[in-house]
């Protein structure tokens, strides 16, 4: 078998697995939407309004209902000492509000 | 279309031939080019998915929330603001929410306590998210004993797990009754955490927060789409950090990748020299080089993003996962829908085989010019 025979047989398998795995995506998003549904229905139920993912501090717990100095509560110039809050932009609106207009512009 | 093809395998087989000379150089490039490939994707699919589920999920959230501040904090809401609020032109509804969290000892982890609007369990009885269940070993029947605010001790059974399929919104949830909610935390029957609204019509929901920051000025009301907006960016900001963090990986691999496919050495340029003067033409090498291009990135591009696929939604990202999702004692143990945008992938592909390929041709293109004699000495 020629060299470029195994190169191009090669690629094609891998093109293959690719496609095979958005066939995949696919079909879990299917499979998956009654989930996000019922999730959805929690949400309405409960009155969620974030995801559970960072549960350490309040402000990281509730991203979206934390104000500016949650973070710094211990004292005025503490720093932030919860990881997730590193990573954790503040939320849009309290960056829209309490940016001064100088800035902003 | 048969010679033309033939020609392209002669050119092909010969490419492959030359690749194979120089194994090992080739072999490193390609191991580093699918990684870069494989976090880039990796970082890509986790950050839209997430972003997707949660702009799915959070829908179904209040579309306005009213909290009052005091110097600069979020505070208990009186519940005489819910009058005012209701006569607002447009507001359909409010309720008082009640919710707040509880630091548990045991675990080290903090729990969202939440009253929900109809709960049929009543007082003295908890649903606890599924989360918590694992962490404190406690399934249905069992009894959670919490510390109230003047150290007694509040026991509640439980009555309920949600569902594992919900953890991502619900993990560190206890769900309880309003008295056993007062009781825990002191809070008299004239106070609530914050305010829940329903507006009529969606489209008006800003002019409805302006209107009850006029009505009462230190309320703060967020609505849904402010919700939806700090999840697109935290996702946004989080693969930025990832991306950031790894910049120095990619930079490596953009300057290893350009020296190797613009610097071209005397051995590769003796070759080109060899081939003109054995009647090859300029757009031979050429082809050459470009299918020495392809072959290497659309290799690393087809393995690394397959790879990225495997790692995010069969493994749930298990080489940067914590630094994508936050780390916490109480961490909600989910598998993401496998949301995939054509456009990312497509930008993907632009980015990694593109530029490889055509940085491979440039410099072979002016080897392949000058007169081979020269280039051969």
């Amino acid at each position: 078998m020629r060299k470029s025979d195994i190169f191009l047989l090669s690629l094609a398998a891998q093109a293959l697995v690719l496609c095979l795995l958005f066939f995949h995506a696919s079909y879990r998003t299917g499979t998956d939407m009654p989930f996000i549904r019922e999730k959805v229905k929690m949400v309405k139920a409960l009155e969620l309004t974030d995801l559970c993912l960072f549960t350490e501090a309040r402000y990281t717990r509730h991203i979206t209902q934390a104000d500016l100095n949650t973070p710094f509560q211990d004292h005025p110039m503490s720093l932030e000492h919860f990881p997730s809050g590193s990573f954790i932009m503040p939320p849009e609106n309290i960056f829209r509000a309490y940016v001064p207009q100088q800035a902003r512009k | 279309m048969g010679p033309w093809i033939e020609k392209q395998r002669n050119i092909l087989d010969f490419t492959l031939a030359s690749l194979l000379r120089r194994k090992g150089k080739n072999a490193a490039l390609l191991l580093v080019y699918t990684f870069i490939v494989f976090v880039l994707a990796s970082v890509m699919f986790f950050t839209h998915s997430i972003k997707k589920e949660a702009g799915l999920v959070l829908q179904g959230s209040p579309d306005i929330i009213v909290q009052r501040t005091v110097a600069g904090r979020h505070d208990l809401i009186p519940a005489s603001y819910l009058g005012p609020l209701t006569k607002i032109r447009g507001v359909a509804s409010g309720r008082i929410r009640l919710w707040g969290y509880y630091f548990d000892p045991i675990t080290g982890a903090n729990y969202t306590l939440l009253v929900p609007e109809d709960f049929s369990a009543g007082a003295g009885a908890a649903i606890v998210g599924s989360g918590i269940s694992k962490s404190r070993l406690a399934s249905e029947g069992d009894v959670i004993v919490l510390r109230a605010h003047n150290g007694e001790s509040l026991v509640l059974t439980i009555k309920g797990v949600l569902s594992e399929k919900s953890e991502l919104i619900s993990a560190d949830l206890v769900l309880i009754s309003e008295p056993d909610f007062r009781k825990l935390f002191g809070i008299s029957k004239g106070h609530g955490t914050d305010i829940v609204l329903t507006v009529r019509n969606k489209k008006e929901l800003s002019t409805i927060a302006l209107k009850i920051t006029e009505a009462l000025p230190d309320a703060r009301p967020i609505i849904r789409d402010e919700i939806l907006r700090t999840y697109e960016s935290v996702f946004n900001w989080r693969g930025g950090i990832i991306t950031v963090l790894l910049a120095g990986a990619v930079f490596a691999f953009i300057i290893f990748a350009w020296d190797k496919a613009t610097g071209l050495s005397a051995e590769e340029r003796k070759e080109i020299g060899i081939l003109k003067a054995v009647g090859w033409e300029t757009s031979d090498v050429l082809l050459m080089k470009f299918w020495e291009g392809a072959a290497l990135s659309l290799s690393a591009f087809l393995t690394g993003t397959a790879l990225a696929y495997l790692h995010v939604f069969f493994a749930s990202s298990p080489l940067f996962g914590p630094a994508l999702k936050g780390w916490s004692v109480l961490y909600p143990e989910f598998r993401l829908t496998p949301f995939i945008d054509p456009v990312q992938i497509a930008t993907l592909f632009f980015l990694t085989v593109v530029p490889y390929t055509t940085a491979t041709i440039v410099p072979s293109w002016r080897a392949a010019t000058v007169d081979p004699d020269s280039v051969m000495r």
